[in-house]
């Protein structure tokens, strides 16, 4: 428990010591909330209500799912396996960077949710609140792989990897623009990301239809994937001589 | 302090290490001696349990490394040859996070890394970032990095590669310092015979995976006939260390 707190507050004070870092991760979603979501209010095919929702996938893809690239630079400068070498569990060294991840996206995710309202969001406060629970619970799955697919992918490819899979990935889960205007193939498609559930859950959320089966289908697939990041990601924390 | 018999590790096809056997004593200062590729970072991480042994046994500090790997971490610590820290993290706040790292409360953490840097010539070294260290000081910071918890065994995997001669009798000072103060044990690697010759009490010379000569360095110049180690090591292995080292 020591171990843990030390850590997470480490991490915490090392990613807002850089106010940068923490605009940074959030500064692409920021760009479609400000440049693009005025198109898609007026065009008819979505409002504020089914787009905020969309960006904050799309934030937690493109911030939580890059964190990876930070823990390249601690394993080779030993910072790893100076960690790796003490009693503490692997599990407690992923958690503690996760929880931090998690409290930078829920920064993040906050700072989207005010801008939005500033343009014309009307979602009622408890589906926010409960939108920002989902979506910072899913932070830590995405963060988790990231962490994952950074001690297994060659370092060098990482940051091209990762950033190139986030796209689709967003696409896909119908954060730009809803999914029902899809085509049968790209629904379909689309059906196979877990991030469309989340995307749709925020959107009933937001709605102010908190007991929908939407809600309930996305806060499962959500859970899921957390477990199987967690999952992979302890597993490759174990995993010996990284 | 260590007992292994038939420590082995092969990545793939190839054996790195091949059936080590090693005996550490309290309070011994052993160098752990080959060319680059030898085995020495090997089985130097297999007794720090950050790699998985393929076959053999072994009791490091008093904990089976195979079936309690925590028992073992809470009573060694290790320094590894590619440092600690990143050149743009303040040492002192690194040294307490690991400080906690070992169950120590921010207030002792605090007491114990202010105390230890000072032991360590370290005193303004706390507050800098560890890219502003000079190479003597960095290795220093790395090495407080593994006393922390204060264990009982030691160890240093290359620790004065890269430092010059005044550095690297400077650290043999703090070395022989944690014997002779902490009563602890010190298991480290070299590939400079003299360090081995001038540091320790008892040398083990590793070659292609396997252990080819150990004993004091005054046994080992005797039953080879030789006056330095380099000598010896000339005669066991058939090869001078340098030229392994730099192939």
């Amino acid at each position: 428990m020591t171990a843990l707190a030390a850590l997470t507050g480490y991490y915490l004070r090392s990613a807002f010591k850089s106010k940068f870092a923490v605009v940074f991760g959030a500064v692409q979603p920021l760009f479609y909330l400000v440049l693009f979501g005025p198109l898609l209010a007026r065009s008819g095919v979505g409002s504020w209500d089914t787009f905020v929702p969309g960006v904050l996938v799309q934030l937690g893809l493109m911030s939580s799912g890059l964190v990876g690239f930070g823990i390249v630079f601690d394993q080779r400068f030993g910072v790893l396996e100076r960690l790796r070498v003490t009693p503490v569990a692997r599990f407690t060294l992923l958690l503690g960077r996760v929880l931090k991840d998690a409290v930078m996206l829920l920064v993040q995710a906050g700072a989207v949710v005010v801008i939005g309202y500033g343009f014309g969001l009307r979602a009622p406060l408890a589906g926010v609140l409960l939108g920002l629970l989902l979506i910072t619970v899913l932070s830590v799955g995405l963060a988790s792989l990231s962490y994952a697919a950074a001690l297994t992918i060659k370092p060098e490819l990482f940051p091209a990897l990762v950033s190139t899979a986030v796209i689709p990935l967003m696409l896909l889960s119908g954060a730009l623009l809803p999914m029902s205007l899809a085509p049968t193939w790209l629904d379909v498609v689309s059906r196979f990301t877990p991030f469309r559930y989340a995307v749709e859950a925020l959107r009933s959320l937001f709605a102010g239809s908190y007991a929908s089966s939407v809600v309930l289908w996305g806060s499962l697939v959500t859970l899921g994937f957390v477990a199987v990041g967690c999952v992979v990601g302890t597993r490759v924390f174990q995993r010996e001589n990284t | 302090m260590i007992h292994v018999r038939g420590l082995t590790r092969s990545f793939g096809a190839v054996e790195a290490v091949r059936g080590v056997d090693v005996d550490v004593s309290e309070g011994e200062i052993v160098g752990f001696v080959g060319p680059n590729g030898a085995g020495k970072t090997t089985t130097l991480r297999m007794l720090t349990t950050l790699l998985r042994p393929t076959a053999g046994t072994a009791v490091v500090a008093g904990h089976d490394l195979f079936t309690d790997p925590a028992g073992v971490r809470r009573r060694i610590g290790y320094v590894s040859q590619n440092g600690t820290v990143g050149p743009f993290s303040e040492v002192g706040e690194e040294l307490r996070l690991q400080a906690r790292m070992y169950g120590m409360s921010r207030a002792e953490a605090r007491e114990r890394v202010s105390r230890l840097l000072s032991e360590l010539d370290l005193e303004e070294a706390g507050t800098k970032l560890y890219a502003h260290l000079s190479g003597g000081q960095k290795r220093r910071v790395d090495i407080a990095m593994g006393l922390l918890h204060s264990p009982a065994l030691l160890f240093l995997d290359e620790p004065t590669t890269g430092l010059d001669p005044q550095s690297r009798a400077n650290l043999w000072d703090h070395v022989r310092r944690l014997r002779e103060e902490a009563g602890m044990t010190v298991f480290l690697t070299t590939h400079y015979l003299e360090e081995a010759d001038a540091l320790c009490d008892r040398v083990l010379i590793i070659d292609h995976g396997r252990i080819v000569g150990s004993g004091t360095p005054a046994e080992l110049k005797a039953a080879h006939g030789a006056s330095t180690l380099d000598e010896v090591f000339l005669t066991v292995t058939g090869r001078e260390l340098r030229e392994g080292a730099a192939a």
